[in-house]
C-alpha cells in the first residue's frame, strides 16, 4: 500500500528522472512499448496518406517525391521503429516473469539498448524536418540510394545504424537472461512458449543484426567517404547490398513473428483451459522456422539473375517453412479443440490470426515459386502477402498481447466491449485494405507506385482498399479511447484470466523485485500445477534472504545521446568540415560515458530480508 | 554506493570469475556477443571476397602484398593470446602481480600489432597510391583489415582501463569477471586474424 501513496506523491520531475535512470525491466517494457507506441501511430499516419493518395487515379494529394518519402517511412518505421520495440517491450515485461527471475541479466544493458532505438527512432525522424526524408525504399537497395540526392538516405543509414545496435544489446540479454536466471526447476522444456519464442527470436537478432551494421556501414562510406563498394565505374558491385540487405531482413520477418507464436500458443492455452497441444513439437518448429529462416534470403532475389540452380534451392528451401508453420497451425486448433474456451479481446486477436496468418502463408508460398514470382515480382500482390503476415500476424498479436498483459504491466483490465468493437474494426478494415491488393497485383499494379490511370481495372480495388484502411484507423481510436478509460478502473487482480505461467503468481503490477522469494517450479505451466495439485500458490524455491538488486543509471540515456550527436556528425560533415566536431565530440562524449562506467565500481543494493518478510506477511492477508 | 562484502572474500575461489550470478551472466553475454561478431565479420569477408579482384586501375593483391610484415604481425598476435591465456591461468591461481605481468606483455604485443598495421597501410598510400577510394578492391581491403585493427585498438583501451583501474587493489569477485571476458574477446581477435590472414593476404598473394 504504501508504495502506491508513494507514487501519488510523486511529483512530474521525479517521475520522468525515474524512468531516465531506470534499469527496472518492468519500467523498460512501458518505455518501449510507448515508444513503440508512437511510431507506430506515426507510421499508420504515413500509411493513411499513402492510402488517401491512391484513392483515386491520377491524384495529386501528394508530389511523387513526397509520396517516395511516405513509403520509405511507412515501411522503416513499421519494421524497426513500432513493431520491433513493442515486441522488446512485451518480452521485458513479460520474459523475466515468466522464467520466475527478478530482472535481466544485464540491466544496464537493457537501458541502454531502449535509449540507442529511441534516439535512432528520433534521428531517423528528424530528417522530416531537415531537408527531406529518406525515399529509396525501405530496403533501400544501393543502386537507388547511391544517387538519392539529399541527406534523405544518409539519416536512414545513421539513424538505423544506432537503433540497431540498442536491438542487438537486447537479444544478448534475453539471450543471456534465459540460459542463467531461470527460477528453481524452471527447466528449458518448462518455460512457457513466449518465453521459448523470445530465446529463439533473440538469437536471431543476434545472427541477422550484424549483416544489417555492415551492410549500414558500407553504404555510409560509400555515401559519406567516397568508397566504392557500390560505385560500378571503380569495380563496385550493388548486389553485395542486396544479399546482405536480406541475410537480415528474411530473418527479421521471422524476428517479428516469432514472438507472436510464442505468445499465441500461451493464450491458446490459458483460455482453452488446456495444456498446449504437442508442446516438444511447437518448440523444435519454432527452431525449424528459425533455423529456415536464414537459408531462404535469397527468394527476396529471385529476379537478380541468380541462375535457375540458386533459384530452385531457394524455392525449395522456402516452401520447407511451410512445414513447421503447418505444425503450428494444427496444434493451435487441437489445443482449442475439446477445450473450455472463453473469448475475450485477447482471444478474438488469436481466433482472427490464425485464418489471416494462413492466407498469408498460402500467398507466401505461392511467391516462393521461383518461375510464378517473375510475375509477381515487385507487384501489389507482394504488398498483399506482406501486410497479411505482418498485420495479420504480428499486430493482431501485439494487440492479443497488450490485451492479455495489460493487467501485469499497468494494474488495469482493458475493457473487454471496447476491445471487442476494437477487434470488429480491425479486422474488417485489415481484409478490406489488403484482400484485394493481391487482385491489384495480379492486374498488374506496380508496388511503391504513386498514382495510376483511370479504366485500367485498378480503381475499384483501390477505393476499396483505401477505405478498409479508414476502418483501421477507426479501431485505433476505439483502443486508445480504451487505454484512456480503463485507466480510472479499478487495480487488477494478480491472476485475472486464470493463468496458467509464473507471471500470474504475483500482483498486477508486480513489486520491483518482482519474487520476494523465487518460486519453485515443478512442472509446465508452473501456476496450474500449484492449482491442481497444491495450494494455488506457488512453493518458495529459496529460502528467505536479502536480494541483490542492480541501481539506476542516467549513463545510457546520455550515451546514446552521444551517439545521436555523432550521427547528426556522420550524416552533415559532407556538407562542412565543422560537422566533424559534432562527430568527434558525439563519439568522445559516449566513449567518456562508457569509461565512467567502466571505472566507476557499481555493486549495487540489497533489499533486506526483513522487507521482504513484511511484504510476504500483507501477502498472506 | 554500498560496499558488496560477499565480493571481497578473504580467499577467492578458484574459479573467481563465474563464482557470482553477475560473472556467470557476463561469461555468457560475452559469447554471445562474439557470436554475433562473428556475422559482423563473415559479411566483410564476403563483401571483401567479392571484390577483391575489382582493382579498377590499381595494383593488385599480388603486387602489393608483402608476406614477410605480415607473418611478422601473425606471430605477434597469436603470441598475444597465448600470454593471455598465462594471465587467465595466474588469475586463476589469484596471483595478482603474475597476471598485470602477463597481461602488460599482451598489450605490447597487441601495440607492437598495430604499428606494424599502420606502417602497412601508410606504405600502401603513398607507395603505391591504394587507398580506401582508389578501387572497390581497396574499399573492402581497408574495410576488413581495419575493421579488425578497431577491434585490437579497442581491446588495447579496455586493456589498459582495467589493468589501470584494479592495479591497486587486486583481484576480487567484481572485477575477476571483467579480466575473464577480456581475454575471451581477445582470443576471438586473433582467430579472426587467422582468417584474414589465410583470406586476404595468403590467398591474395598465391590464390
Amino acid at each position: 500500500m504504501s508504495t502506491a501513496t508513494m507514487t501519488q506523491k510523486r511529483s512530474f520531475g521525479a517521475a520522468l528522472w525515474d524512468y531516465l535512470t531506470t534499469v527496472d525491466h518492468k519500467k523498460i517494457g512501458h518505455l518501449y512499448l510507448a515508444g513503440g507506441a508512437f511510431f507506430f501511430l506515426l507510421g499508420g499516419l504515413e500509411a493513411l496518406i499513402i492510402r488517401i493518395q491512391l484513392m483515386f487515379p491520377n491524384s495529386d494529394f501528394i508530389s511523387a517525391g513526397l509520396f517516395n518519402e511516405m513509403l520509405t517511412m511507412h515501411g522503416t518505421t513499421m519494421i524497426f521503429l513500432a513493431a520491433m520495440p513493442i515486441l522488446l517491450g512485451l518480452m521485458n515485461a513479460a520474459m523475466p516473469l515468466q522464467i520466475g527471475a527478478r530482472d535481466v541479466a544485464f540491466p544496464f544493458l537493457n537501458a541502454l539498448g531502449f535509449w540507442l532505438f529511441l534516439f535512432g527512432g528520433l534521428l531517423l525522424n528528424l530528417s522530416w524536418f531537415l531537408g527531406g526524408a529518406p525515399d529509396a525504399g525501405w530496403t533501400s537497395y544501393a543502386s537507388l540510394a547511391m544517387y538519392s540526392s539529399g541527406h534523405g538516405v544518409d539519416f536512414y543509414v545513421a539513424g538505423l545504424q544506432i537503433a540497431g545496435a540498442g536491438t542487438l544489446m537486447g537479444g544478448i540479454n534475453f539471450i543471456a537472461t534465459i540460459v542463467t536466471m531461470r527460477a528453481p526447476g524452471m527447466t528449458y522444456m518448462r518455460m512457457p512458449l513466449f518465453t521459448w519464442a523470445t530465446f529463439i527470436t533473440s538469437v536471431l537478432i543476434l545472427f541477422a543484426f550484424p549483416a544489417l551494421t555492415i551492410n549500414m556501414f558500407l553504404l555510409m562510406f560509400d555515401r559519406m567517404f567516397d568508397a566504392a563498394f557500390f560505385n560500378v565505374d571503380l569495380g563496385g558491385n550493388t548486389i553485395i547490398w542486396q544479399h546482405l540487405f536480406w541475410i537480415f531482413g528474411h530473418p527479421e520477418v521471422y524476428i517479428l513473428i516469432l514472438p507472436l507464436f510464442g505468445l499465441f500458443s500461451d493464450i491458446f492455452a490459458t483460455f482453452s483451459k488446456k495444456r498446449l497441444f504437442g508442446y516438444t513439437a511447437m518448440v523444435f518448429a519454432t527452431m525449424l522456422i528459425a533455423f529456415l529462416g536464414f537459408m531462404v534470403w535469397a527468394h527476396h532475389m529471385f529476379t537478380v539473375g541468380m541462375g535457375p540452380v540458386a533459384n530452385s534451392i531457394f524455392a525449395v528451401a522456402t516452401m520447407a517453412i511451410a512445414v513447421p508453420t503447418g505444425i503450428k497451425i494444427f496444434n493451435w486448433l487441437a489445443t482449442m479443440w475439446g477445450g473450455s474456451i472463453t473469448i475475450n479481446s485477447a482471444m478474438l486477436w488469436s481466433l482472427g490470426f490464425i485464418p489471416s496468418f494462413t492466407i498469408g502463408g498460402m500467398t507466401g508460398v505461392m511467391l516462393g515459386s521461383s518461375v510464378a514470382d517473375y510475375q509477381y515480382h515487385d507487384t501489389y500482390f507482394v504488398v498483399g502477402h506482406f501486410h497479411y503476415v505482418i498485420v495479420g500476424g504480428t499486430v493482431f498479436g501485439i494487440f492479443a498481447a497488450l490485451h492479455y498483459w495489460w493487467p501485469k504491466m499497468f494494474g488495469r483490465i482493458l475493457r473487454e466491449g471496447l476491445g471487442k468493437i476494437t477487434f470488429v474494426l480491425f479486422f474488417i478494415g485489415f481484409h478490406l485494405t489488403f484482400f484485394v491488393q493481391h487482385f491489384l497485383g495480379l492486374m498488374g499494379m506496380p508496388r511503391r507506385i504513386n498514382t495510376f490511370l483511370p479504366g485500367q481495372m485498378l480503381d475499384t480495388g483501390n477505393l476499396i482498399s483505401t477505405i478498409g484502411a479508414f476502418f483501421m484507423t477507426a479501431a485505433i481510436l476505439v483502443f486508445v479511447y480504451n487505454i484512456i478509460v480503463s485507466a480510472r478502473d479499478e487495480q487488477a487482480p494478480a491472476d485475472p484470466w486464470d493463468g496458467r505461467t509464473l507471471e500470474w503468481a504475483i500482483s498486477s503490477p508486480p513489486p520491483y523485485y518482482n519474487f520476494e522469494q523465487l518460486p519453485l517450479v515443478r512442472g509446465l505451466d508452473p501456476l496450474w500445477v500449484e492449482k491442481r495439485e497444491g495450494n494455488g500458490k506457488m512453493l518458495p524455491g529459496e529460502p528467505l534472504d536479502d536480494v541483490h538488486m542492480p541501481n539506476g543509471s542516467i549513463l545510457p540515456f546520455l550515451m546514446s545521446f552521444g551517439f545521436f550527436v555523432a550521427g547528426l556528425g556522420f550524416i552533415y560533415q559532407t556538407d562542412s568540415k565543422l560537422w566533424f566536431l559534432a562527430l568527434y565530440g558525439g563519439m568522445a562524449f559516449a566513449l567518456g560515458c562508457m569509461v565512467v562506467r567502466s571505472l566507476k565500481d557499481d555493486h549495487g543494493y540489497y533489499i533486506k530480508k526483513e522487507e521482504l518478510q513484511k511484504a510476504l506477511d500483507r501477502e498472506a492477508k | 554506493m554500498s560496499y558488496d562484502e560477499s565480493l571481497f572474500p578473504e580467499k577467492l575461489p578458484h574459479n573467481p570469475e563465474k563464482a557470482t550470478l553477475e560473472g556467470r551472466n557476463k561469461f555468457m553475454g560475452l559469447w554471445f556477443f562474439l557470436g554475433g561478431e562473428t556475422v559482423l565479420f563473415a559479411s566483410l569477408f564476403g563483401t571483401y571476397l567479392a571484390l577483391k579482384d575489382s582493382v579498377h586501375t590499381g595494383p593488385t593483391s599480388e603486387e602489393l602484398f608483402g608476406l614477410p610484415l605480415v607473418f611478422l604481425m601473425t606471430v605477434m598476435l597469436l603470441t598475444s593470446s597465448l600470454t593471455s591465456v598465462y594471465a587467465m591461468y595466474h588469475m586463476r591461481n589469484n596471483d595478482f602481480k603474475k597476471m598485470q605481468l602477463w597481461l602488460g606483455i599482451t598489450g605490447l604485443l597487441g601495440i607492437g600489432f598495430l604499428i606494424c598495421e599502420v606502417y602497412e597501410f601508410a606504405h600502401y598510400i603513398t607507395d603505391y597510391g591504394f587507398t580506401f577510394r582508389s578501387s572497390s578492391f581497396g574499399s573492402a581491403f581497408y574495410t576488413l583489415v581495419g575493421f579488425h585493427g578497431g577491434h585490437v585498438t579497442f581491446g588495447i583501451v579496455w586493456l589498459i582501463t582495467l589493468m589501470l583501474r584494479n592495479a591497486k587493489r587486486g583481484l576480487n569477485l567484481y572485477n575477476a569477471p571483467k579480466f575473464n571476458t577480456f581475454s575471451l574477446y581477445w582470443h576471438f581477435i586473433d582467430v579472426i586474424w587467422v582468417f584474414v590472414f589465410t583470406v586476404v593476404y595468403l590467398m591474395g598473394k598465391v590464390g
